[in-house]
């Protein structure tokens, strides 16, 4: 059906998008791999010059580095098991038949639309303060002593903050999945006499898996760059305890102007996140072969 | 056919997810309560009934200027939405309407500048911004939060298009109806509802967007997630005027956000769950 004509108005209402992604892809990660291999620092430009790789083993040797990188992958890992188990255990909660299904829904999702500075806020100072926070108030009701969240475990501090940011998330998608189960499949399954466990684990779970998939793939870019939540509670400390990867690229590249070796950090992210997307892209390639 | 479901299932499985629901929206409602507290009573220990006063409102904004925050945050997310819309609208339509080989490949290639690490072009972007007097300027991060939606936006565009059946614009064609009464009459009424559900999904991302809005701003553009995050370094205890502020900051968003619920499955998860 396409003729000649409607195949180049096509490209040319295509042409707006597919250039200003593009420079906007391209642009700036060729500054910053340029930037990778210079010695450049804005506040000491006497040395500046090509350096080979020495920024990507500066950064490898700065023991930060792997403590970064551990941490990343801690706060991925440990956000997508409690969201997708909890997401799963919510979503069939919340399939049967309660009362007021549509306000507890509407609780549920919330924290998805409470923006990372906030969140991050009323944890730190409303939950989890060693003096004023609720969860101080309920250990002294218990004759415990408060725990000092961010001094002594601030990467767990940090993990259930985005945890509880990515939860509805994960509970409104697999929600959604579940509540698209044939009822009869359910029924005939239950007449045949298969018990809860067994229903679960050879109609639900299946059904489930891909939007299972899709919340593990879609929550792991955003969890790679979980940045405002370190910002605002424990700024990477204490020490390098909660320092993520895009964390310590941000300090060394507009704290401490290593230009140089924040762009090599910058580099490695972003080879971290292309392994990454090569799943994500298939997964939803698949789809949109349907 | 209804599944018989006895009251009694139904007692438990309401009140379990009532209390977990209730467990999750608390930091939520905490911070609700409090904002009605004074700076005194907030620190006072765990108390669910607040005395009901608005001073902290009214001092956030007299010694801030909280309004001129929330005006920046409607201003980008708005803005940024509305010229990622101009610019998304003709690139899905014709994707979804006159596809060709390359259509899919287009469609996962912007897929995939979505997963660029911002921190991976953090400075480049921050010289850019700063060569070109951009940094802190509505426009500079309007475009920047536009840049970052916009592969959102055209795939969310695409799959609403997509479902609209084709057969219709032919038909309207064969009446002899031009381009541009087929799109003015024909496509704009049923497209009208994927554009809107876009709309309200990517305003609700581009105003808690915390990354670019943080780092891009100092105080001219700063949105309330700039503002916000300035609270971090605390000058004494201000419980209740934090609160205030938080409460201020995710309404307008929260309550979008509770309209948008099949719209955030389906645009966040690429048309991949519906």
């Amino acid at each position: 059906m396409a003729t000649q004509q409607t195949r180049s108005l096509a490209r040319f209402m295509m042409a707006p998008s597919v250039i200003l992604l593009f420079i906007w892809m391209i642009v700036p990660l060729a500054f910053t791999l340029w930037f990778s291999f210079q010695q450049y620092n804005p506040l000491n430009p006497i040395r500046d010059g090509f350096v080979g790789f020495s920024n990507y083993a500066l950064f490898y040797s700065n023991p930060a580095f792997l403590q970064s990188i551990l941490n990343t992958l801690a706060i991925v890992v440990s956000v997508l098991v409690i969201t997708v188990v909890g997401g799963i255990l919510l979503a069939m909660l919340l399939d049967q038949p309660i009362w007021g299904q549509g306000i507890v829904r509407i609780l549920v999702i919330s924290p998805f639309f409470v923006m990372p500075p906030v969140a991050a806020l009323v944890w730190k100072n409303m939950i989890m303060h060693p003096q004023y926070g609720v969860f101080a108030d309920i250990a002294r009701f218990f004759g415990a002593d408060p725990i000092d969240w961010f001094g002594q475990h601030p990467l767990t501090a940090v993990i259930l903050i985005v945890a509880w940011q990515w939860l509805p998330f994960a509970t409104l998608i697999l929600l959604t999945s579940l509540q698209s189960l044939d009822g009869e499949q359910k029924e005939a399954a239950e007449m045949d006499g298969a018990g809860f466990l067994s229903r679960f684990w050879y109609l639900t779970l299946p059904h489930m898996s891909r939007a299972i998939t899709v919340v593990i793939l879609i929550q792991t870019i955003f969890l790679l760059s979980v940045y405002a939540e370190i910002l605002v509670t424990t700024n990477g400390g204490p020490g390098y305890a909660s320092t993520n990867l895009p964390f310590l690229v941000y300090q060394k590249a507009l704290l401490e102007f290593k230009i140089g070796q924040a762009s090599a950090g910058g580099i490695i992210a972003v080879i971290l996140a292309n392994i990454v997307a090569f799943f994500v892209m298939r997964a939803v390639g698949k789809n949109l072969d349907k | 056919m209804a599944r018989a479901v006895t009251t009694q299932h139904k007692t438990i499985a309401t009140t379990a997810a009532w209390i977990v629901a209730l467990l999750i929206f608390f930091p939520i409602l905490y911070t609700i309560i409090t904002s009605f507290k004074s700076e005194q009573e907030a620190i006072q220990g765990f108390a669910l009934i607040p005395s009901g006063t608005t001073e902290s409102y009214a001092e956030v904004q007299a010694q801030s200027g909280y309004f001129k925050f929330f005006l920046n945050s409607v201003i980008l997310s708005v803005g940024s939405t509305v010229l990622a819309l101009l610019i998304a609208v003709p690139a899905a339509w014709s994707m979804a309407f006159s596809p060709t080989k390359r259509t899919k490949d287009i469609l996962m290639w912007m897929l995939s500048t979505k997963m660029m690490p911002a921190v991976a072009v953090l400075f480049p972007i921050y010289l850019i911004f700063r060569d070109t007097g951009l940094l802190d300027s509505r426009i500079g991060l309007t475009v920047m939060l536009m840049l970052i939606n916009l592969p959102i936006v055209v795939w969310m565009l695409y799959t609403y298009f997509r479902e609209i059946p084709g057969e219709i614009l032919e038909a309207a064609r064969m009446d002899g109806a031009s381009l541009w009464n087929e799109i003015i009459y024909v496509l704009t009424p049923m497209a009208v509802p994927g554009i809107a559900s876009t709309m309200l999904l990517n305003i609700i991302l581009a105003w808690n967007e915390a990354f670019w809005t943080i780092r891009l701003t100092t105080t001219d553009a700063a949105p309330l997630t700039a503002f916000i995050s300035s609270f971090s370094s605390p000058q004494g205890l201000f419980w209740a005027k934090l609160s205030a502020a938080s409460t201020l900051a995710i309404a307008p968003i929260l309550i979008m956000g509770w309209f948008s619920q099949k719209q955030l499955v389906r645009g966040l998860t690429f048309g991949a769950v519906k």
